[in-house]
């Protein structure tokens, strides 16, 4: 043994010294080099790792802001500007990590999309879903703390709206409030804890839970756009027949996509970092002012259509007020996503292979978040209610018929092995 | 609705009266007034050094820019030396490395004006260089107001015109409709039309005629100097605005000018690292067998 190790070089030697002691490896094997991934994914396929590379820009950019920022009432905003305006580089980090959060939920709903389309919840891939709709609120929870945070009027008020619907729970709810501020009004103690889970808890949850999620995917594998399974034929060796490694084929196949996002985010980060109001609105470039709303309250965009199924209920109910029943909705149509594996009974997988009344649902249950998401950025009227109810009903529907039109439509043979790709 | 909800509900009413009460205070509601078209250059460097001449002059008194110091002002706009920053623009006896701050205290300015000048190193992201522009060009003489000014973008605006020494007196310039006759009325329409020179006045007319004629309200769509009131032509006086707005604008975001630059070179190294990505992609997917394509069956298996 040792007599052969003289023989080869520092490299390989180097090796198998940590491999006796760490599992270097047999880990990069099991994950990259010997991780078999279907051959056939798509351009939807690539949103999973964008996700990656963004919360990568948030933690490092994030780190960087929080060495400059002064988490008081007082310093906040001020803290900010000098950022923006004396230190070098730092509007660039600013900008970057303000256009990150907007990219994360870019690419999360792209990425949810696709698990829409492909049945990527369906069993085995249950846990996956259900890590990733942890992922998913965690990152919501992220981005309404962190928006807090600069201090701005949108900050400020957003915030202050957001937390006041705590208060529409019934016999608790003003106490549930006062709570969650720690002050009877939004005020720096409420700046100091959301920086606290903005900067440290949520992070951390953040980052355990993605990793969960990959070790999850890759104890089963990915899903394809057919949605069948690869492992289930194999060669002799055990290598699915329709796989390939993950390393080399996608990691080279993935760094052209991050390239492609990369180009996109920097045309934003450079040229429109506030992407006309959506990424940065425009009170949010004056200091918070409890005395002074803004003219319109609306939160950010990754929000609105969730802030317009809020609004779009307007009676009251069983002696509960209207607020209260708008917060169950919201609520609802956020966590209603974690129920479709077992809302799902259809014999296939993909929607390539579904039936004509599942595509239609999936192209209903896209427009209807569109246009709720449109209408939670303008301010409410007659109209835009009664269009968000109805995009409401439409949203829920997706769901709440899934069990019924997954099992009555006709659906199209499954191929034996993966078809199109690359 | 139990009394003690009534109670509860009316504090809400009552802290929503006193919200909207105070945003109004703060001028946040919008005019009609039109706004004039205003294209801030950043490149013009002299333009920026006229706007902030005017700045430290007229507004640094009571509006800090608190946010930036004199010294990377100077650098940013033209290397300007330090010796004549510390002679014609910094009058405060700050070195010129502090931040750019009116000397006025909160509490006077509170006791003076009502409210404290605001801030306005973001003031043009906030509103746009337009609206500042527009905002310098829209005070008048009004004698119901405190200071005897009004302004049109920003009605019942609690500051003076501290613009009028060089602006000389600001008026509006009313037309009323009471002694026009209708048809003397719709033939000056009609001529105006055939000419092609019809103007916003006009068409107002054009619309509710007889709301006009009737002289329901004094309508008075512009403004315009007493001449030799002030230091300035009118083209001067524009001119002033426009560097002082442009000025705000590169106050607003200085990074602006290195982030288009900068962001040009960004890009055109990631479109060729990315050719490069594309081309090691396809060289390593060559050995991937290509698997049958996609066929569209129609739906068949009933359930």
């Amino acid at each position: 043994m040792s007599e052969s190790l003289e023989n080869r070089g520092f490299v390989a030697r180097s090796m198998t010294w940590i491999n006796e002691r760490f599992p270097w490896t047999p880990t990069m094997e099991k994950h990259a080099s010997k991780y078999y991934a279907p051959k056939n994914f798509n351009v939807w396929y690539v949103f999973g790792v964008l996700a990656f590379v963004v919360l990568i820009i948030q933690l490092v950019t994030g780190l960087f802001l929080t060495m400059n920022y002064v988490p008081t009432a007082e310093g906040a905003f001020g803290s900010i500007e000098y950022a923006m305006h004396e230190v070098d580089l730092g509007w660039l980090i600013r900008y970057a990590h303000s256009t990150g959060a907007s990219a994360f939920f870019v690419v999360i709903y792209l990425h949810m999309f696709r698990g829409f389309a492909y049945g990527s919840y369906r069993k085995p891939r249950e846990l996956i879903w259900l890590i990733g709709m942890g992922i998913y609120l965690v990152l919501m929870a992220e981005g309404f703390f962190g928006y807090l945070l600069p201090w701005g009027n949108m900050s400020y008020w957003g915030a202050q709206v957001i937390v006041s619907l705590v208060g529409a729970v019934p016999i608790v709810g003003a106490n549930l409030a006062e709570w969650v501020r720690g002050d009877f009004v939004l005020s720096g103690i409420t700046l100091n804890r959301f920086f606290a889970l903005h900067v440290f808890a949520l992070p951390g949850v953040l980052v355990v839970l993605v990793f969960v999620h990959m070790v999850a995917l890759h104890h089963v594998g990915s899903n394809n756009p057919d949605g069948i399974e690869i492992k289930d034929k194999k060669d002799e060796k055990g290598v699915p027949l329709d796989g390939i490694p993950f390393h080399p084929y996608y990691t080279v196949h993935d760094f052209f996509a991050v390239m492609v996002f990369l180009i996109l985010f920097c045309a934003v980060m450079f040229f429109a970092p506030e992407m006309f109001g959506y990424f940065i609105e425009k009170p949010n470039f004056e200091i918070a002012n409890p005395i002074a709303t803004p003219d319109h309250i609306a939160p950010v965009w990754y929000y609105t259509p969730f802030y317009a199924m809020l609004r779009a209920v307007t009676f009251p109910l069983f002696g509960l007020d209207a607020k209260f029943w708008g917060l169950v909705v919201m609520a609802g149509a956020i966590l209603i996503p974690v129920a479709l594996p077992w809302l799902d009974k259809s014999p296939v997988k993909s929607i390539r292979y579904k039936g004509r009344i599942s595509k239609f649902m999936l192209g209903m249950l896209v427009v209807s978040f569109i246009v709720l998401g449109y209408l939670g950025t303008i301010p409410p009227s007659g109209f835009g209610t009664a269009t968000a109810q109805i995009a409401t009903l439409v949203y829920f529907s997706y769901f709440l018929l899934m069990p019924w039109y997954t099992q009555r439509e006709k659906t199209k043979p499954v191929p034996e092995r993966v078809t199109g790709g690359h | 609705m139990s009394r003690f909800e009534i109670v509860k509900w009316s504090k809400h009413i009552g802290s929503l009266v006193v919200v909207a009460i105070c945003s109004s205070l703060w001028g946040a509601s919008d005019t009609d007034w039109e706004l004039e078209p205003m294209k801030p250059d950043l490149r013009d460097k002299d333009s920026l050094q006229r706007g902030l001449g005017l700045y430290v002059n007229f507004c640094l008194g009571c509006h800090s820019l608190q946010y930036r110091r004199y010294e990377r002002t100077a650098k940013d706009l033209g290397d300007i030396p330090k010796d004549l920053m510390l002679e014609n623009v910094i009058f405060t006896g700050q070195p010129i490395g502090d931040y750019m701050k009116s000397s006025m205290s909160k509490e006077d300015a509170k006791n003076w004006f009502g409210v404290a000048p605001p801030d306005l190193t973001m003031v043009t992201r906030v509103r746009s260089p337009k609206w500042v522009y527009n905002f310098l060009k829209a005070f008048y003489m009004d004698d119901t107001r405190p200071f005897g000014v009004n302004n049109k973008v920003f009605p019942s605006v609690g500051m003076p015109h501290v613009l009028l020494p060089i602006q000389g007196i600001p008026e509006e310039n009313c037309f009323g409709y009471e002694a026009v006759d209708l048809l003397e009325l719709e033939a000056i329409l009609r001529e105006k039309k055939l000419e092609g020179i019809l103007t916003r006045t006009d068409r107002e007319a054009e619309v509710e005629p007889l709301d006009r004629v009737e002289g329901r309200e004094p309508n008075c769509p512009e403004l315009r100097t007493i001449p030799e009131s002030g230091l300035y032509t009118v083209e001067q006086f524009d001119q002033a605005a426009y560097d002082l707005a442009n000025f705000l604008h590169y106050m607003g975001d200085p990074s602006r000018e290195i982030r288009m630059s900068m962001g040009g070179y960004v890009i055109g190294f990631l479109v060729i690292l990315t050719i490069f990505a594309y081309f090691l992609k396809r060289e390593y997917w060559k050995d991937v067998p290509k698997s049958p394509p996609r066929v569209r069956t129609e739906h068949t298996s009933e359930l």
